[in-house]
C-alpha cells in the first residue's frame, strides 16, 4: 500500500515535471464546424490548415507539427467541451480555428485556464476585444465591429441617407449591427433582429422594409452561412433587389456564392482580405489552393492560413522552446510573418490592426462567381474596443 | 397603405401555412394511422430537395427535376418503410424516435456525401422568376402564388381522395380504429406502405417547393419537422382537415407576429426596447398556442373521429 502511495506520489512529481522539459512536436488543435449546415466553412478552413502545413513542410522552426481536429457542431456547449478536450486529454500546445462568436465566447475559458494560446481563425466578439481581453488569445481575422463600420464608413461616403437594418439576434449580430451604427452617419429607419439560427424566411420583413416611409434607399444586413444563401435568393425573387440595393458583411463569400448564383451578382461587401490581394504570400496561397483543392478559398480559408503561420513564427522566433509562454507570447505579438491579408499588426488586446477593402460579387469568364476588391475603405484600422476598454498593454 | 400591407402579410402567411401542410400532411397520417412516431420525416423534405437539385444539375430543367424528385422522393420513403419502420410498429414509441432520429443522422450525411458540404444551388426558372402586381404599389414574388396554388391544390386533392374514394375510408378507418380495421380482413400493413409512401412525397413535393426559396443543405429538414410536429399537436393527430387548418392557423400567426409584434409592442414600451423584444415574441407565439391548445384541448382541435 504504502509502495503504491510513494508511486504514485512519484508519478504525479514525473507528470507536473513535464511540461518542463523541451517539447518534441507542436500539438494544435484545430475548432471548427464540420457537421450540420455550416460544415462548408469548415472544410474550407481545415483544407487551408492543410495547405498551410505542406508550405511549412510539415515543421514549425524544428518541430514536425500534429494537427487535432474537432468538430464543434455549431453547438457553444459542445465547442466547450472539445476545447476542455484538447487541452486536458490532448495536451495540445495551442488551439486554433472558430467560425462563430457564441461558440468561442463559451469555449474560451477551459483553454485560457489551461494557460493555453488560443488563435482565432474567424469569430471576434467585442467581450474578448474589450473589458475581457485576455493574454492567452489572438486574433488573425478581425474583430465583429470592423468589418460593419467599414460598410457604415462606405455607405456615408456613398451619400446614402436612409438605412434599414437586418441582423440576426446572436454575440455576432449584435456586433454588426453597434459597428455600423458607429460609423454609418445617415438614418436607420429601420432595424430588426431576427431569431437565430433558426429564422429561415424573410417575407414578412421584406413586405415590412416595402412598407416603410420615407423609403429606405438601402438595405444593410448581416448573414453569415445558410441564412445568407436563403436571404439573397428571397431577396432577388421578391423584386428587392433592383429597387432597393443590398449591402452586406458576411453574407456573399465563396462558400456561399454558387448556391446563390445570379442573385448574388454585384453585391457589395467589406473584408479585410480577397483572393484579388496583390501579395506575394496571397498571391501563393490562393493559386496553389485552387491548384490542390480546386475551388477558390474565402477569408475562412484565408484567415485559417494566417493562423498557423502566425503560430509556425512564433515557434520558430522562441527556438522551438514553446514551454516558454511569456517569450511566446512576445513572438506572437510582434506578427512576424508574411500574411496573406497583406501589413498586419496587433492591438492592445491581440486583434489586427488592418486595411478593409469594399468588394463587389462578379462572374468570372468561365462562369465562376467570386468577389472583386473595388477599393480601399480603411487603412490600418484599429477596432474600437482595444484602446478604451482593454488595460493589457 | 397599412390595409395594404395586411393584405400582403396574409399572403405570406398562406404560403407559410401550405408548406406547413404538405409536411404535416403525411406525418399526421402517419402519426394517426400508423401510430408511429416518424421523426425522420424533415429527412424526406431534405431528399425532394436534394433530388430537385441533382436532378436540376443533370437535366438543366426545372419543372422536370422537380417531376423527377417527387417519384424519387417515394422511392426512398417505401425503402424507408420496408427497411427500418415495419420492424418498429410494434415497439414502444420511445425505440421509434430512436431509431428514426437515427435515419436524420443518417441522411445529413448521406447527402453530406452526394451533395458535398456547400449548399446545392437551386434557382427558378426565368418564366418563374418574376413578381406579380396583385397588390398595388408592391410586387410578389410569382413563385409564392405558385407555391400557394399548388399547396391549395395538394390539400383539395388529399381532401377528395379522404373523404370520396374506397382507400380514403380505409384511411379514415385506420385513423379511428385500427384494430378494428384489420379485423374485418383489410391488409393493413399495405395500406401503411401506401400511406407512408404518400406522406413520404407530400414531404419531398414540401422539399421540392422549398428549395428555391431556401438553402439546400444537409440538415435543412429539421426545423420544419419540429414546426410540422406543432402544426399536428394543434390540428389533431391523424386528421388531415386538422392539419391543413392548423398549418394555415400557424403560418398566418407566425407571420402577422413577425411583421406587427414589434410595432404592436411598440405602444407600451420604449422603440428600441421593443424592437428588440417584438421579434423573440413573435417567434415564441405559435408555441404558446400549442401550449394553450394542449391545455384546453388535449385531442387539437379537429381530432379524427370515433376517438
Amino acid at each position: 500500500m504504502k509502495a503504491r502511495t510513494i508511486a504514485l506520489a512519484a508519478a504525479f512529481a514525473l507528470s507536473a515535471a513535464l511540461p518542463a522539459l523541451a517539447a518534441d512536436k507542436v500539438k494544435i488543435g484545430y475548432v471548427t464546424t464540420l457537421s450540420k449546415g455550416p460544415a462548408a466553412i469548415g472544410k474550407q478552413m481545415q483544407d487551408a490548415v492543410e495547405l498551410a502545413l505542406d508550405h511549412l513542410g510539415k515543421k514549425m522552426g524544428g518541430l514536425p507539427v500534429e494537427i487535432v481536429y474537432a468538430d464543434d457542431e455549431f453547438d457553444p456547449e459542445i465547442g466547450k467541451l472539445r476545447s476542455e478536450e484538447l487541452v486536458k486529454k490532448d495536451k495540445v500546445d495551442f488551439v486554433s480555428g472558430f467560425i462563430w462568436s457564441n461558440v468561442l465566447l463559451q469555449a474560451r475559458q477551459p483553454i485560457f485556464k489551461a494557460n493555453t494560446f488560443l488563435i482565432g481563425s474567424n469569430a471576434g466578439p467585442h467581450e474578448l476585444a474589450g473589458k475581457e481581453c485576455s493574454p492567452w488569445f489572438f486574433s488573425t481575422s478581425w474583430q465583429n465591429d470592423q468589418m460593419p463600420e467599414a460598410m457604415g464608413k462606405y455607405m456615408t461616403d456613398a451619400g446614402i441617407k436612409r438605412v434599414y437594418v437586418l441582423s440576426p439576434n446572436y454575440p455576432a449580430g449584435r456586433d454588426m449591427v453597434a459597428g455600423f451604427k458607429r460609423y454609418y452617419k445617415g438614418e436607420i429607419v429601420g432595424e430588426i433582429l431576427t431569431p437565430w439560427p433558426q429564422h429561415a424566411d424573410w417575407s414578412a420583413e421584406f413586405a415590412k422594409i416595402r412598407a416603410t416611409e420615407p423609403k429606405p434607399e438601402a438595405v444593410f444586413v448581416f448573414y453569415p452561412g445558410g441564412a445568407g444563401i436563403n436571404f439573397v435568393k428571397q431577396y432577388a425573387q421578391a423584386g428587392l433587389k433592383d429597387t432597393i440595393p443590398l449591402y452586406n458583411v458576411f453574407t456573399t463569400d465563396s462558400t456561399t456564392l454558387k448556391a446563390q448564383g445570379d442573385a448574388a451578382l454585384g453585391l457589395l461587401s467589406t473584408m479585410s482580405w480577397g483572393a484579388d490581394l496583390q501579395n506575394d504570400a496571397n498571391k501563393r496561397f490562393v493559386a496553389d489552393f485552387k491548384k490542390k483543392y480546386g475551388y477558390i478559398p474565402s477569408f475562412y480559408a484565408a484567415q485559417a492560413y494566417d493562423s498557423i503561420m502566425l503560430i509556425a513564427s512564433a515557434v520558430k522566433a522562441v527556438n522551438d522552446k514553446i514551454e516558454d509562454k511569456d517569450a511566446v507570447r512576445k513572438a506572437l505579438k510582434a506578427s512576424d510573418f508574411a500574411s496573406v491579408r497583406g501589413q498586419v499588426k496587433f492591438n492592445n488586446n491581440h486583434y489586427p490592426i488592418e486595411n478593409f477593402y469594399i468588394q463587389e460579387v462578379v462572374k468570372d469568364a468561365d462562369g465562376t462567381y467570386d468577389t472583386r476588391i473595388k477599393g480601399t475603405v480603411f487603412l490600418a484600422h484599429a477596432d474600437s474596443y482595444g484602446a478604451k476598454e482593454c488595460k493589457m498593454k | 397603405m397599412t390595409a395594404l400591407l395586411l393584405i400582403e402579410q396574409t399572403l405570406n402567411g398562406l404560403q407559410l401555412g401550405v408548406m406547413l401542410f404538405l409536411m404535416s400532411a403525411g406525418l399526421t397520417l402517419v402519426f394517426g394511422i400508423m401510430n408511429l412516431i416518424n421523426l425522420a420525416h424533415g429527412s424526406l423534405f431534405m431528399v425532394g430537395a436534394y433530388c430537385a437539385a441533382l436532378f436540376l444539375e443533370w437535366t438543366g430543367s426545372f419543372v422536370l427535376a422537380a417531376l423527377l424528385a417527387l417519384p424519387a422522393t417515394l422511392l426512398v420513403g417505401l425503402i424507408i418503410e420496408i427497411v427500418v419502420l415495419r420492424t418498429l410498429y410494434e415497439r414502444d414509441h420511445l425505440d421509434q424516435v430512436l431509431a428514426t432520429s437515427g435515419l436524420i443522422l443518417f441522411f445529413n450525411e448521406a447527402l453530406h456525401l452526394v451533395g458535398g458540404a456547400e449548399a446545392l444551388y437551386l434557382d427558378l426558372p426565368p418564366f418563374l422568376k418574376g413578381q406579380v402586381k396583385i397588390i398595388p404599389g408592391s410586387p410578389y414574388p410569382l413563385y409564392r402564388l405558385v407555391v400557394i396554388a399548388v399547396g391549395l391544390a395538394v390539400a383539395l386533392g388529399l381532401y377528395l381522395l379522404v373523404t370520396r374514394t374506397r382507400t380514403g375510408m380505409l384511411i379514415r378507418a385506420g385513423a379511428s380504429n385500427r384494430t378494428m380495421l384489420s379485423a374485418l380482413g383489410v391488409n393493413v400493413r399495405l395500406l401503411f406502405t401506401a400511406v407512408f409512401g404518400l406522406g413520404a412525397m407530400l414531404a419531398g413535393l414540401g422539399g421540392v417547393m422549398a428549395g428555391p426559396i431556401v438553402s439546400v443543405q444537409s440538415g435543412m429538414g429539421e426545423n420544419v419537422l419540429i414546426l410540422a410536429f406543432v402544426v399536428i399537436v394543434i390540428g389533431g393527430i391523424g386528421s388531415i382537415r386538422g392539419a391543413f387548418i392548423a398549418a394555415l392557423l400557424i403560418g398566418l400567426i407566425d407571420t402577422m407576429g413577425r411583421a406587427f409584434m414589434a410595432d404592436l409592442m411598440g405602444l407600451v414600451m420604449s422603440h428600441t426596447a421593443a424592437q428588440t423584444a417584438g421579434p423573440t415574441i413573435a417567434s415564441m407565439l405559435i408555441y404558446l398556442l400549442m401550449a394553450g391548445v394542449l391545455f384546453f384541448r388535449p385531442q387539437g382541435l379537429f381530432p379524427p373521429r370515433g376517438r
